[in-house]
């Protein structure tokens, strides 16, 4: 495909320069230009107002999908035990079908995991198709997909969401595939279009750097994959589900991957995702000795210590403490951070957080763009403070 | 043991700045480079190699400058390369894109493995090893951490999880997504990377008729997803700064905790 611009008809107003993932778009004599660099990805053709933006690709009638109904999550489950972004799925999934006026489902598959069905629906799940069979039992890729092609084929859903966990990275793109449908990854944040009533999804690339948002316009269903911690899980006690049975036929014969062995590494798996409060700490803490005080108050808190690249680089935290985009994302109600300056791969972990508070002693550290409440000061002097009037507080 | 290594040239992500005014990228002087995890993939495929005999190529599919990718991947000790590089592959969505991999793998036609990255840098969606598995209908293991026996029909790798990893047997041909853990990369020799830029290297270009693709089916227009809107990330939170000594900051502090019931 080739793109060019139709220079009568640019104005110069640099929407698609913005547009532009790739910076290949520049302004010449007032007029938008387009560098070696593009890689004609057509963002920019969406964002032109003036339609000065023109390709050669054939204009695309998009189907009819109307009876495309119904938005699905893939319920994680590893030995028996739910990831809990699916219960975050849930949550959206539901909001999504009241926009759409539509029933959440939830697939489960496995092998004794039928008790599952049940926190699925006191989380939003209207109906649940339960797929058991020995074949399920751990997670195999061509298995589980094999199984889902055929509940997607018969019941034709509209949207579809999976978490984006290294189990639903491994899936979504398969299912995908098979069924011949485009995928959106690592999604964290998603909303109907009140016009098209498409899914609009929007994700990080680029490291963090750039947003996208993207639509699934020709192929259904809308299919997503999300990144855990980002959106919210919500009780329903009083929601009503049904429990569906779907028999399949799978043969061990036929299955080109055996699990031969589950290793669980010693260490204590911390599920920060789950963590009301959390104290968070960079460079500026200084030594491992620092992140003593600082765990000390997140324990006072009933919280959890965690903290940046830098911090796990030095040792002073296990990396599964990490927060930020190689790390984890988080959404507690409140976010401690402790000389970390702010930089975007971290921010992309905890800018979900209800409250932040952030402490550091340059004014001009960017962590205070993103906090709700600011303190310049060293961290060493201000933390055992806050332990101080917080235990005082509590004796009152 | 034939092996195929899927490589793709992305912009060096680690070194993008945004303009602090405008909060839009600077790419000006941003390198490409091989995509980080390829470089695993890369080292594990000459490995295999130099153990087990048979060939390694590289496969690409980018836009014409991303040969330099595929010289490197020569100069690691990868026996030949071929670009995938036609206008009609631009903008493509992973859809196209494994679409496009897997019908050049197809012409490429012999291979026991294929390796991959987990994820490239830049599009960050750990999607096409996966698509280009099923295209093909052979099994994928994904974050591959240790390949620990290898062998005519079938392969041992341990797959990375959030908390251990799985040992996993896997019959061959499989494609397997590779992660940083599985080995250091070698550094290109001099020599060999001088000669595969010469005009005699065993590299070759193929472009949408050479695979046998109709520019309906590739890029763009091939695909199934599109980016309707880019923009850079919005952190800004509306910041209160609190202000006297530590004492009065704390105090301050504590009492709006209390206030939004957060203690
Ligand atoms: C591809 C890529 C992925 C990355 N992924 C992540 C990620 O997932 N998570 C992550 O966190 N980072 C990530 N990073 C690294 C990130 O870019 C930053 O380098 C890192 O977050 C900085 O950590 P820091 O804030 O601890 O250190 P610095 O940036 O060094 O900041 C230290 C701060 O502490 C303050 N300070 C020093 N002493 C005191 C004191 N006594 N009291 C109060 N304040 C003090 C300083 O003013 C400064 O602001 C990634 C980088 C790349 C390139
Ligand atoms: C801002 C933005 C957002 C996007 N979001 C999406 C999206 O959500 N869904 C979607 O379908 N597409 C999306 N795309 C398009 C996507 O980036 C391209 O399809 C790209 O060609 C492949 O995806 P990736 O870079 O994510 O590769 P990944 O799937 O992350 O790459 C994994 C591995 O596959 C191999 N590989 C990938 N690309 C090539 C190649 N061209 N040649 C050889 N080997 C390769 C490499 O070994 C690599 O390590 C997006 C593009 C942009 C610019």
């Amino acid at each position: 495909m080739t793109i060019w611009i139709e220079i009568d008809l640019c104005n110069g107003c640099k929407l698609c320069m913005k547009a532009c993932p790739y910076g290949a778009v520049e302004l010449e004599n007032g007029k938008a230009h387009i560098l070696e660099r593009c890689t004609s990805c057509g963002a920019c053709v969406e964002a032109c107002k003036q339609k000065a933006i023109q390709t050669d690709a054939q204009p695309r009638s998009i189907p009819d999908f109307s009876d495309r109904k119904g938005v699905w999550v893939f319920a994680e489950q590893r030995h028996g035990k739910l990831n809990r972004v699916t219960l975050e799925l849930l949550g959206k999934a539901r909001e999504l079908a009241d926009t759409l006026n539509q029933d959440v489902s939830a697939l489960l598959l496995g092998h004794g995991v039928s008790d599952l069905g049940e926190t699925l629906i006191s989380y939003g799940a209207q109906k649940i198709y339960l797929v058991e069979h020995p074949t399920l039992k751990d997670y195999r890729t061509t298995a589980y997909t094999q199984v889902i092609q055929g509940l997607v084929n018969q019941f034709k859903p509209n949207v579809f969401l999976v978490g984006a966990t290294h189990l639903g990275r491994d899936l979504a793109p398969r299912v995908s595939r098979r069924v011949g449908v485009g995928l959106t990854a690592d999604c964290t944040e998603l909303e109907i279009d009140p016009d098209e009533s498409i899914l609009l999804q929007t994700r990080p690339a680029f490291g963090g750097n750039v947003m996208a948002t993207i639509a699934n316009r020709y192929s259904r269903p809308q299919m997503a994959t999300v990144r855990p911690g980002v959106m919210e899980a919500e009780e329903r006690l009083d929601n009503k589900g049904d429990i569906l049975k779907h028999e399949i036929s799978l043969f061990e014969e036929d299955m080109d991957t055996r699990v031969l062995e589950v290793v669980k590494e010693k260490r204590r798996r911390v599920d920060l995702s789950e963590a009301k409060v959390i104290v968070a700490g960079g460079r500026g803490v200084g030594d491992a000795g620092g992140f003593k005080v600082l765990e000390d108050l997140a324990a006072a808190m009933g919280g959890e210590v965690a903290g940046t690249r830098v911090a796990v680089e030095e040792g002073w935290i296990p990396s599964d403490r990490q927060i930020g985009q190689t790390g984890q994302s988080v959404r507690p109600e409140l976010y401690i951070a402790c000389g970390i300056s702010g930089a975007i791969q971290h921010r992309a972990g905890m800018m979900n957080a209800r409250y932040v508070i952030a402490i550091n002693k340059d004014p001009r550290a960017p962590i205070f763009q993103v906090a709700d409440w600011g303190m310049v000061g060293d961290l060493h002097e201000v933390i055992p403070e806050m332990m101080a009037q917080f235990k005082a507080g509590r004796n009152e | 043991m034939d092996i195929i290594v899927l490589v793709k040239q992305v912009p060096d992500t680690t070194e993008v700045k945004l303009d602090p005014k405008t909060g839009n990228l600077i790419r000006e002087g941003v390198e490409s480079i091989i995509n980080p995890d390829d470089l695993h993939a890369l080292e594990a495929a000459v490995d295999l190699q130099e153990t087990h005999g048979g060939k390694v190529t590289a496969l690409s599919m980018g836009p014409p400058q991303a040969i330099d990718a595929i010289s490197e991947a020569l100069g690691m000790g990868v026996h030949e390369g071929i670009l995938l590089t036609d206008k009609a592959f631009g903008g493509a969505d992973t859809w196209a894109t494994s679409f496009t991999l897997g019908k050049a793998i197809e012409k490429i036609e012999e291979y026991d493995l294929i390796l991959c990255g987990r994820q490239a840098i830049d599009g960050d969606t750990a999607q096409i090893g996966p698509q280009v598995a099923d295209y093909l209908n052979i099994p994928q293991v994904s974050y591959v951490c240790e390949i620990e026996t290898i062998e005519e029909d079938a392969l041992v790798a341990k797959t990375r999880l959030e908390d251990g990893f799985e040992r996993i047997h896997c019959g061959l041909p499989a494609l397997l997504t590779v992660i940083g853990e599985l080995n250091t990369p070698r550094y290109p020799l001099m020599g060999r990377a001088l000669d595969a830029c010469k005009e005699k290297a065993p590299i070759k270009v193929w472009n949408a008729a050479d695979i046998g693709v109709q520019t309906s089916q590739v890029g763009l227009e091939g695909s199934l997803t599109h980016v309707i809107k880019t923009f850079a990330p919005k952190f800004k939170r509306e910041t209160e700064m609190l202000e006297g000594d530590t004492r009065e900051m704390v105090g301050d502090l504590m009492g709006r905790l209390k206030e939004n019931r957060l203690i």
